[in-house]
């Protein structure tokens, strides 16, 4: 991890830390087992999009209050090309490297919030959100 | 990378994924066991995934794989073990697994594959 507390996503390997990082924060915020599981496997998802798209990238793995409750936010940034039509890529089945298209439609149900911002050529911001259920 | 043992049981193949799976090892263990089905002519191949605390999209296509290369090779899959929080993420995910055979545990696999053999023709 670096001084900032990103994780970088460079390579294969850097998916397995990436899941294992965001499973230590996870348990840190209080969310369940079922929800652990689900922000790591969208943080899975969202890693290797980052890694196929933008040839890497890096997260940021933090735990947040919003005065009722804990929760844990993962903001993923890359330098890539963007996503040129954004509608489209939240698709599932839509896919423009060969795989299933579920990593960004899928990884937005398994999360509480979401939020994509990207333009083409100046990168892509992806930042999703999971409550701990009370 | 790691990869994944293969063992071998009479003519059934157990894969127990014990590691936190990164993609270059799901891409061996996917070519190791296509010739481990053919060179010791297996009639089933389970997969325990017990041990598996995710399974993103990657890993999940990999199940459908290997289950649709072994039918090739005369050979049916079972996945067994799943925990039940994998199997709600995958579900909202929206990976259903199709066509990929599962059990609760090994003991079950075992079961429906000898049931799949004795009936000859696999559903």
């Amino acid at each position: 991890m670096t001084q900032d507390g990103h994780l970088a996503i460079s390579g294969n390997a850097d998916l397995v830390m990436v899941r294992q990082q965001v499973r230590v924060v996870a348990v840190e915020a209080g969310l369940s087992l079922i929800d652990q599981t689900k922000i790591v496997t969208a943080a899975s998802e969202l890693a290797r999009n980052a890694l196929i798209h933008a040839g890497g990238g890096r997260v940021s793995i933090v735990v947040v209050e919003d005065g009722r409750r804990r929760g844990l936010r993962l903001t993923f940034s890359d330098e890539g090309p963007g996503i040129p039509d954004l509608d489209r890529a939240l698709t599932d089945g839509f896919t423009t490297a060969g795989g299933l298209g579920l990593g960004l439609g899928g990884s937005r149900r398994l999360v509480d919030e979401f939020d994509v911002a990207s333009a083409p050529g100046k990168g892509t911001t992806i930042t999703a959100t999971k409550w701990a259920r009370g | 990378m790691e990869r994944v043992p293969i063992l071998k049981l009479g003519d059934i193949l157990i894969i127990s994924i014990q590691i936190d799976l990164d993609d270059q090892s799901v891409l061996a263990l996917q070519e190791d066991l296509a010739d481990r089905v053919v060179s010791a002519g297996a009639r089933g191949v389970i997969i325990d995934i017990s041990a598996v605390e995710i399974i993103d999209s990657f890993i999940g296509r990999m199940f459908a794989t290997i289950a649709g290369m072994c039918r090739m090779l005369d050979a049916e899959t079972v996945v067994v073990g799943m925990r039940p929080a994998v199997a709600i993420t995958l579900v909202e995910l929206g990976l259903s697994l199709g066509g990929v055979r599962t059990a609760l545990n090994l003991e079950k696999g075992v079961a429906l594959l000898d049931h799949l053999g004795d009936r000859g023709t696999p559903r």
